[in-house]
């Protein structure tokens, strides 16, 4: 059977980790970190979305053929956000914020 | 006859194995990792949903970013920061819920389970307090959307005190990039994703209540025990991924250059 009884102190010790990470998010987002603001709180939800995975629901104890499973909703999720946002970012600022007149030279490019 | 033998075996073996052992399954383990990898699979479509709404925030996140730091200081880190630990310490409660049915013990399934409930209601009751928030201060996208009202209130001293920096404070501390009027605009591209998101998983969050009513109704009626407790197990999968979806919101809604 695959029926691991995890102790109650490890699920105490996952607790308090997501606990702790989300004190560290929320102080890492007051620091400023420039560019790597939003990459540091992605890799701490990512780490604790992985303990969840991990040991709430029990996915280190599952067959290969389950972890295999869980592995191809994380690559076609990559897929849905990576070629998404490559494909908006590489065109550069789609729209400009700066509010464009609407008039006939405007709108047809007379170049 | 090999057919009466076969028979035979089978009725032997009906008498030998589990009630709750499907008749299409040769053992309780088989049975169960069937259902482990089928939960898994539902999971997945769920994750490329979101993924969808995930997408569709990086995207204006990255073209109105602005925008999105501005309006991200509206929601309340207080409230946030509540139900990010209410939302974990539910989990916990999930995980132990499962732990009580593997080791036979009915009533610690039942008791984890109405704790799970109890914290599920408090997460949604803080949504409630927080919606109401936004519904009152005019941030809801739509024909009475008013990103200028909260300010004014503010600085008439309304009681709305969560994110009530002085007016002046929210012009100097940072520099402003969007002229009121494209505040008004685009601040609701980042309230409709955040109605979206919080919205549909709030409505993930009911499911889950009244799945787990059920399930909870269930371990009452003494139909789980250590070899097949398989509904506590995929509702707790349930559950956990509901927490994992928030892990993300969390930093993404709320914590958007909160240091400027």
């Amino acid at each position: 059977m695959s029926d691991h009884v995890s102790p109650v102190g490890l699920y105490l010790t996952i607790f308090s980790a997501l606990m702790i990470l989300t004190g560290v998010t929320v102080a890492a987002a007051y620091l400023n970190l420039g560019l790597f603001n939003f990459p540091v709180a992605m890799v701490i939800a990512g780490f604790k979305a992985s303990l969840v995975v991990w040991y709430f629901m029990h996915v280190k104890y599952q067959s290969h053929l389950t972890k295999l499973t869980v592995a191809t909703g994380l690559f076609f999720l990559t897929i849905l956000l990576g070629m998404s946002l490559i494909d908006y970012v590489s065109r550069g600022p789609a729209f400009s914020v700066t509010p464009r007149p609407i008039n006939a030279d405007s709108v047809i490019d007379k170049r | 006859m090999s057919n009466a033998v076969a028979q035979a075996d089978h009725g032997h073996a009906h008498a030998a194995h589990h009630p709750a052992l499907q008749h299409h399954f040769d053992t309780m383990s088989q049975q169960k990792e069937a259902a482990v990898i089928g939960m898994w699979l539902f999971l997945l479509t769920e994750i490329l949903f979101f993924g969808g709404l995930f997408v569709a925030y990086m995207i204006y996140r990255v073209w109105y970013f602005d925008a999105f730091a501005e309006a991200s200081r509206r929601l309340s880190l207080f409230w946030g920061g509540l139900n990010t630990a209410v939302l974990i310490g539910s989990s916990l409660t999930m995980a132990l819920a499962v732990r009580a049915a593997q080791t036979n013990n009915r009533k610690w399934t039942v008791n984890w389970l109405v704790l799970t409930m109890v914290l599920g209601c408090v997460f949604l009751g803080v949504k409630v307090i927080e919606y109401e928030d936004k519904f009152a201060n005019y941030e809801v996208p739509g024909a009475n959307y008013n990103w200028l009202y909260h300010e004014q209130h503010a600085a008439a001293g309304g009681e709305h005190g969560d994110a009530a920096v002085p007016p002046a404070a929210a012009e100097g501390h940072r520099q402003l990039s969007l002229t009121p009027q494209q505040l008004q605009n685009t601040t609701q591209i980042y309230f409709s994703l955040y109605f979206t998101m919080t919205g549909l998983h709030a409505l993930h969050m009911i499911i889950g209540v009244g799945l787990m009513s059920v399930i909870t109704w269930m371990a009452w009626k003494g139909r789980f025990d250590a070899q097949y407790y398989t509904p506590v197990e995929m509702s707790g999968l349930y559950w956990h991924f509901v927490d994992i979806v928030w892990i993300f919101l969390f930093p993404l809604l709320y914590l958007v250059e909160r240091h400027q």
